[in-house]
């Protein structure tokens, strides 16, 4: 039995997760459907929050997507390094 | 939730029509464009499984470049089935990646999972409980005590094992989706109506949350 960690960490954090971003967000496939998107907007330096509506809270309350959009943002900031346009 | 489109309808640009146009020519240009794209969700699936290395330390030498390729592999599926979503919103390497990078999530949580129980709910909530009564300051314990109630009247079975999986003990949404055969957009509607359910018997009861969480994010 591997031991419940979520008491390990900071109240904030853990409050954070037990009661979620408290306003409207996307779901987790229309986050998919918008992550390549967003990114691009996010490092082009656009409003990406008035663009994509939602999206900054779901990243907020989902730890899975958030991972996968750092994941995506710092490949394509690779990519750049290794391609500048 | 209604987003506002405001790159939909435009034409991919020039390399991503590029690549839409080989990907659905025939013979040996669609054969070499599906070498370079694997070869692209390669890079992104090393790059995802590198920066989730700790969690897979128990693998063997060699199993990393192996779920890599496996990540690949799944990746090129599932984008020649969606190729007719690929609206042009963003660069077509920049949609193919981010495939790359979900398989690649999923399957690491899942190994680094592998053979571990999800934690009793009840056991989870316990221990919580305790360490919210032994390190907390007054007003902290009345509002942990209250989530405590809350969480056990006011949610439904399936709402509170969710909550307490993701919330407490850190379970992968992807790990918990399979253990309850389901999937990961259901499993966050679950967590997201648990949230919801929570906040407001919390405010019924007269906690100011907003200011609570706001004050929690200054200490």
């Amino acid at each position: 039995m591997s031991e419940p960690t979520g008491r390990r960490r900071g109240d904030g954090a853990l409050l954070d997760a037990l009661l979620g971003p408290g306003v409207p967000e996307l779901g987790c496939d229309e986050c998919f459907a918008e992550l390549d998107r967003y990114v691009e907007l996010e490092l082009a330096r656009r409003e990406v929050d008035d663009l994509v509506p939602g999206m900054r809270a779901h990243l907020a309350g989902c730890p899975a997507c958030a991972e996968e959009y750092r994941s995506l943002r710092d490949l394509l900031g690779a990519d750049e390094v290794r391609a500048p346009r | 939730m209604t987003i506002p489109t405001e790159t939909a309808g435009q034409a991919p640009d020039e390399s991503s029509a590029l690549w839409l146009a080989r990907l659905r020519a025939d013979g040996a240009e669609r054969e070499a464009a599906l070498g370079e794209l694997h070869e692209l969700l390669l890079r992104a699936a090393r790059f995802e499984i590198g920066r989730r290395r700790e969690s897979l330390s128990h693998l063997r030498p060699g199993d990393h470049e192996e779920l890599a390729c496996q990540t690949a592999d799944d990746a090129l599926l599932a984008i020649l089935a969606k190729l007719d979503d690929f609206r042009g919103e963003s660069r077509f390497t920049t949609w193919a990646y981010k495939f790359a990078l979900l398989e690649a999530g999923v399957k690491v949580r899942r190994r680094a999972w592998q053979g571990k129980e999800i934690p009793l709910e009840e056991e989870a909530w316990a221990t919580f409980a305790g360490a919210a009564r032994a390190e907390r300051g007054a007003e902290d314990r009345e509002l942990f005590a209250a989530i405590g109630e809350e969480i056990e009247r006011s949610l439904g079975a399936r709402q509170r094992e969710v909550l307490v999986a993701i919330a407490l003990n850190d379970v992968p949404i992807d790990v918990l989706a399979e253990r309850l055969h389901s999937n990961r957009g259901a499993i966050y509607k679950n967590l997201h109506d648990a949230r919801r359910k929570l906040r407001a018997a919390l405010a019924e009861r007269g906690f100011e949350l907003d200011l609570y969480l706001d004050r929690k994010e200054e200490r």
